[in-house]
């Protein structure tokens, strides 16, 4: 009935039944939180507060706080955006993509990694707005029917398609996430001793209560938003890219950008989903879920992704090279060897040989080595993000532009509370969600479970003997 | 679906796999199923109840459509009859000149009006809305327990009912009188 071939390592390991899945899922929700989360939590208020007075000085005293100037006009608030939308990718890819492909070991990293998406979109998007002169007018991307005659957008720019694409991303990535966690919630609640809690999750869990025909809709709903979800998300940073592919800039204008964004975002997101997925199944107690084998999984997804970013990085070069304009090939040059070339360089170091140690089996089963790889490589894909958007800028055509570019205090406190308001997001989500998708992992724990398999096995060899 | 004075016996699983065979047998004997509960979607349960297919696919592709029709009247009807302005020399004369600037929008929109009232419907039909009564009559349900209710009556004796689902592998089995939607 739930036959598996043998050459399929567990999935779940550990004698476990259907009850021990929802014991082990609903133990973090159902404890109180300890000394460590609150230490970690305040850290990442903290960070987060001071992002915000960051952001408030930005919009009360002028955009002039920043680093900008007149050649420079985008640098750390783009590559902030680009790089959050990019980490979001892996959610998406890992619910979506490999629901597609029927893949079973995203079952126990989805809800994680769909979590990480909708945080880190929530993080890019407040770019956008407060990289505006005037984020007071902001409601002008809109195309609402108004008293100036009906003033409308402007259909042609990335930046309006830009806000099509977020808001599309981000509002169906959460109906996404939030139709899984309805069964998981209606769980939750009917494990509930006390009244608040109780209801809390009364309210969330939509009353569901795993009717037959139910299912079988959330089924259909769940393939074809990983349907409508796949395309979207290649469509999300393809977007993003032409913000810079679109342009008229030598080292921006490029038709490799849109996969070479994508496969760049997916490298980082999985990078991201590491770095966390590393720390929560430690906390948590979930080694048994969150196996050695999904790590190694996601590691040949960011050594796949990597190679694919090295390949656009030689393309860009040759391309540069061949195409015979002076100005790409001085932005190249410039890449290389001008006053950024130390950006240059870490972002070819980081992005392009660290995902090739994954080849070996050794290091790409080491928690250690994982996690500090995929620290690595979110380093490295934020200096592609800056390399691409200033070194492009700040030397272009005219050569009495040419300026320099160095932050202030605003620009990194906005990125530093970024990160902090991601991890108070992300804290919260791990105290108060299901942080496996704990109806889905139900599902294959007959097929990839430890004892199942073991229990298959048995018989296969009894049936051998006749 | 329930008539007042309809018999419901329940039958409780503790397996996928018992559950299922035990459908398949109760159905043989020409009972009918009057729903089942599961923790989690049992693979090939909907074809062993005879539930039709859901056409929520079919209402999401509606939708898309939707969807397109939309971004293709609101980019002609902005960028070509409202207001045919020359924005860096991008034809504006006709909506087909300036189309590959609208695909991007396109795309967006049939996405976002497929994926949204897909998920609308879903709510709407399966009946769950924020702050909903639970549906299912016994809290273990969503956890690790499998529920089927049986309309009791016609040739079979309500014993004899509960003697075919103890048969079938039910770990309890009861007469239920209660009334769910």
């Amino acid at each position: 009935m739930h036959y598996e071939a043998p050459i399929r390592k567990p999935l779940i390991e550990g004698d476990k039944s259907y009850h021990d899945i929802t014991v082990d899922v609903v133990r973090p929700v159902e404890s109180s939180a300890p000394k460590s989360w609150w230490l970690v939590f305040s850290l990442a208020l903290l960070a987060f507060l001071w992002g915000v007075g960051c952001i408030l000085y930005t919009i009360g005293v002028g955009i002039g706080t920043w680093g900008l100037n007149k050649t420079v006009g985008w640098a750390w608030d783009i590559t902030n955006f680009v790089w959050w939308v990019g980490i979001g990718h892996a959610g998406t890819l890992i619910s979506a993509v490999l629901l597609l492909f029927r893949q079973k070991w995203r079952m126990s990293i989805n809800r994680s990694a769909e979590a990480m998406t909708i945080f880190s979109v929530i993080q890019a998007a407040l770019f956008p707005g407060i990289h505006m002169g005037r984020i007071w007018l902001a409601y002008f991307v809109f195309p609402i029917p108004n008293q100036f005659g009906s003033l409308w957008v402007n259909f042609n720019s990335p930046l309006l398609w830009d806000v099509f694409a977020i808001s599309t991303y981000f509002s169906v990535s959460v109906v996404f996430w939030y139709v899984g966690l309805i069964p998981d919630f209606a769980m939750i609640r009917d494990r509930a001793v006390k009244p608040v809690q109780k209801h809390i999750y009364k309210i969330l869990s939509f009353g569901w209560g795993g009717k037959a025909k139910h299912w079988q809709r959330f089924e259909e709903v769940s393939l074809v938003l990983a349907g409508l979800a796949t395309p979207l998300v290649l469509s999300v940073h393809t977007i993003v890219s032409m913000d810079f592919a679109t342009s008229v800039i030598p080292g921006w204008h490029t038709t490799i950008f849109p996969p070479y964004f994508v496969a760049g975002a997916i490298f980082s997101g999985f990078a991201m989903v590491q770095t966390l997925l590393i720390i929560v199944r430690k906390v948590f107690k979930m080694e048994q879920y969150i196996t050695i084998q999904h790590i190694e999984m996601m590691n040949i997804v960011i050594m796949l992704t990597g190679s694919i970013v090295g390949i656009a990085y030689i393309t860009e070069l040759f391309i540069a090279w061949y195409s015979g304009v002076e100005y790409e090939q001085y932005a190249f040059l410039n890449r290389a060897t001008g006053p950024y070339w130390w950006a240059y360089w870490s972002m070819m170091t980081c992005n392009v040989f660290s995902p090739q140690f994954m080849w070996i089996k050794k290091l790409r089963t080491s928690l250690m080595f994982t996690f500090f790889i995929s620290i690595i490589v979110n380093i490295g894909m934020w200096f592609e993000r800056f390399v691409i958007i200033v070194t492009s800028l700040h030397r272009d055509y005219l050569p009495s532009s040419w300026s320099m570019f160095s932050p202030t205090f605003v620009d990194i406190g906005i990125f530093i509370g970024t990160i902090g308001f991601f991890f108070v997001l992300f804290l919260l989500y791990a105290r108060t969600f299901p942080v496996i998708a704990q109806a889905e992992l139900k599902t294959i724990l007959k097929s990839s479970g430890d004892n199942y398999k073991k229990l298959q096995e048995k018989q296969e060899q009894e049936h051998g003997e006749h | 679906m329930a008539s007042t004075n309809q018999t419901i016996i329940n039958a409780l699983y503790d397996d996928d796999d018992v559950l299922l065979s035990g459908v398949k047998q109760v159905r043989e004997k020409g009972l009918e199923i009057q729903e089942v509960y599961s923790p989690f979607p049992v693979h090939g349960l909907d074809k062993a109840m005879g539930l039709k297919e859901t056409r929520i696919a079919i209402a999401a592709f509606l939708y898309g459509t939707l969807g397109l029709a939309t971004a293709i009247s609101l980019t002609y009807g902005m960028m070509i009859v409202d207001w045919p302005l020359n924005i860096g020399g991008k034809p504006s004369f006709s909506w087909g000149e300036n189309m590959p600037a609208f695909v991007p929008i396109m795309f967006e929109l049939t996405v976002f009006f497929a994926a949204h009232l897909m998920v609308w419907t879903f709510f709407f039909r399966n009946k769950i809305y924020p702050g909903a009564k639970a549906q299912n009559p016994d809290p273990r349900t969503t956890d690790d327990k499998f529920l089927m209710e049986v309309v009791a009556g016609g040739d079979h004796s309500n014993e004899d009912i509960m003697a075919l689902l103890k048969e079938t592998g039910a770990i309890e089995v009861s007469v239920n009188s209660a009334e769910h939607a």
